[in-house]
């Protein structure tokens, strides 16, 4: 076990794989000499060499469509965007062929591809630089959706990515890429897909989130105990693909009361599906309505007042949880 | 403030080796000067904390500026890149604007403190605002040229992107569109070496952006993006010629980002500082300078005069922009949608 931030962590998976499979590599937009935007492929490139981490040209189509090709010609591609905001101009490729090969052939191709992306606002990065889209990315039939909240999931997850015969969408939120824990320094640790995580126990109220929302949720969790003597159980998703429901209605038939969080936009959005399901599974043990604690239903702005009115607060859970008692 | 000294006025006659007047090469001179102390404010603004985000056009002043000047102002769009802040002063935004824009103040008339800054937008004066996901706007250009000549409105569209921008899909579009139907836009490439660390290289097999133009059978030039002078005189023609009727024209302006490529980024990580020195020499405003000076077409007192009066909008401007209110939470929640 050794301390690190979620960064390090990442960059101990990428290592790893790339030392455990000879035919996995890395591309994206700076991802060599420079790092990565966000200096998870730092030191990779004098490690491992130019033919194995590349930088490409800003072309998100091109690279996520050559990364296709590339699994499809025997190799493990990992291609980084720099944001989930540009994956946009790549959604076709991701949409149309990654996720649909293999049925689309009947089994006969496949696209073992990881798509690594940075997520979240909360940077004043304003309205087309702040999108959480882990929710649209999970819509789909046919793709992996990865998002982690801590250093150890993050390294455990992004290394169980390379073994799967899919492609994984590995969402990783911004705010979280500093954020430090204990991460094991086994190369076998992998965390399976679908497997959520109750972080904290509870009894009163469960709390699920994924990526960034969880340490709003286990911050509002302190303050529900602190203030108002309420129980909060806090339920990390982990993967939104396999969707791990079991976790959830568990804990939801114990605390009687679910409240979901997500940075994404409310309308239409993965909260939806989870409070959907939870009703479909939970709905006697009920005491009242599933809450969902969402983004305003405005794209971000910039300036930092307006863009904390338009993101979900640890205080909007705490009203949320208090207006179900 | 410096006691205004009286000025000689300025000639608008044009002068033969610039075909520019005094007038004009005054303004240039100005704009270039003013865009590189505002940004450099900024930066200091945001090493304090006062702002989030900074990101300048160090360095490729003179290929704003003086592009900007071939244009009819308010009149021709403008669909800029983040890093036009030159571009932008010349149509008409001030200093003060400049900065509320950075602070994302209530009053900032490019968004009100919803976009980030150098995102400018300004229906009055036609400057039509971006995404943040880069070369979105070759393809409004397109649409807006398309637009004017569907209308018989003598107007061009003049449309900035960085030369890693070129790799997008949306610039070959954009080209294509406006290359079939005879679009009068100007795109416009300043070409600064550096994709945030990538060089052209890594970006690019043609040695030139304008070798792209070829493939759509569309006419280009490659200019010295550090002379104001030669990017005005390139510029202006391929305007011209599109207002008649000519066709879209790409120019590819060579010129290098003198800072790194924004308050986020650490260029020492890439960039030798000694190649840094070399092309600080060809800093466009100390040749711009030199070059009217040695010419003997303004004396120095003279060039002095519009250093200090540029500071002193700079001055006013920061610490008047600091004072203006921020937006009330609420106002996060307006314009979603246009009212009917
Ligand atoms: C589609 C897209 N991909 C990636 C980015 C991140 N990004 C912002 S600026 C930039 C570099 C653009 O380089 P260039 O076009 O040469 O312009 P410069 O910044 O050098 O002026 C990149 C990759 C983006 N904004 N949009």
């Amino acid at each position: 076990m050794a301390e690190m931030r979620m960064r390090d962590a990442l960059r101990e998976a990428l290592r790893e794989e790339l030392r455990r499979d000879p035919t996995v590599f890395l591309m994206g937009e700076d991802i060599g000499a420079y790092g990565g935007s966000y200096s998870v492929t730092k030191g990779l490139l004098e490690e491992f060499g130019p033919e194995r981490v590349r930088d490409t040209p800003i072309a998100e189509s091109g690279i996520i469509g050559a990364g296709i090709g590339a699994a499809l010609g025997g190799l493990r591609p990992m291609v980084e965007l720099m944001t989930i905001n540009f994956s946009l101009l790549a959604l076709d490729q991701i949409v149309n062929t990654a996720a649909k090969l293999h049925y689309m052939t009947n089994g006969q191709m496949h696209v073992p591809m990881v798509i690594r992306m940075a997520s979240g606002g909360g940077s004043q990065l304003a309205a087309t630089h702040s999108h959480s889209l882990e929710g649209l990315y999970a819509h789909f039939p046919g793709l992996k959706v990865v998002c982690p909240s801590n250093p150890a999931d993050a390294k455990g997850l992004l290394k169980r990515a390379f073994r799967d015969d899919n492609t994984v969408v590995f969402i990783e939120h911004t705010a979280n890429y500093g954020f430090k824990g204990e991460v094991p320094d086994d190369p076998d640790f992998l965390v399976e897909f679908g497997q959520a995580n109750v972080l904290r126990e509870g009894s009163d109220v469960t709390i699920v989130g994924y990526s960034g929302s969880v340490h709003q949720a286990m911050r509002a969790a302190a303050m529900l105990e602190e203030q108002d003597e309420i129980s909060a159980e806090v339920v990390d998703l982990r993967t939104l693909r396999p969707l791990d429901m079991d976790t959830v209605v568990r804990s939801v038939k114990k605390t009687n009361r679910a409240v979901i969080v997500e940075d994404a936009w409310k309308f239409g959005g993965f909260g939806g599906e989870l409070s959907a399901q939870i009703m479909e599974r939970a709905f006697d043990w009920l005491d009242a309505p599933v809450a969902r604690v969402c983004s305003k239903d405005v794209p971000m702005p910039y300036n930092r007042d307006l863009e904390f009115a338009a993101l979900p607060s640890e205080e909007d859970i705490v009203e949320a949880v208090l207006a179900m008692f | 403030m410096t006691a205004a000294r009286p000025r000689r006025p300025r000639s608008r006659e044009t002068l033969p080796d610039y075909l520019l007047s005094e007038q004009q090469l005054e303004d240039m001179y100005y704009y270039m000067l003013l865009s590189r102390r505002l940004s450099e404010r900024m930066m200091a603004l945001q090493r304090q904390g006062r702002a989030a985000f900074v990101i300048a056009g160090a360095g490729q002043e003179a290929a704003q500026v003086g592009a900007a000047m071939a244009l009819k102002k308010g009149t021709d769009y403008l669909a800029p890149y983040y890093r036009d802040l030159g571009m932008n002063l010349v149509y008409g935004m001030d200093a003060r604007e400049a900065m509320l824009n950075l602070l994302g103040k209530r009053d900032d008339p490019n968004s009100f403190g919803r976009q980030m800054p150098s995102h400018w937008g300004n229906a009055a004066r036609r400057v039509v605002t971006q995404s943040s996901v880069v070369a979105t706007q070759l393809l409004h250009a397109a649409g807006i040229g398309l637009a004017a000549k569907l209308s018989n409105d003598p107007i061009v569209v003049l449309t900035c992107c960085g030369e890693g921008s070129t790799s997008r899909g949306d610039f070959h579009e954009a080209l294509n569109f406006a290359s079939i139907h005879r679009l009068p836009v100007i795109f416009y490439i300043q070409n600064n070496g550096f994709a945030i660390t990538e060089r052209t290289e890594k970006e690019m097999a043609v040695e030139n952006v304008a070798d792209r133009a070829r493939a759509y059978n569309m006419q280009s030039a490659v200019v010295d993006g550090m002379d104001c002078v030669a990017v005005y005189q390139t510029v202006r023609p391929a305007v011209d010629q599109a207002r008649r009727g000519g066709g879209p024209f790409l120019i590819e302006a060579k010129c290098y980002r003198l800072w790194p490529h924004s308050s986020d980024d650490d260029d020492t990580r890439y960039r030798p500082r000694k190649e840094l020195e070399e092309w600080a020499k060809k800093d466009p405003l100390v040749l711009f300078r030199a070059r009217v000076e040695t010419d003997g077409i303004f004396p120095r007192e003279d060039l002095d005069e519009i250093e200090a009066r540029v500071e002193e909008e700079v001055r006013d401007a920061v610490q008047w922009a600091l004072m203006q209110p921020d937006p009330a939470p609420e106002d996060a929640l307006g314009y979603v949608y246009k009212e009917l």
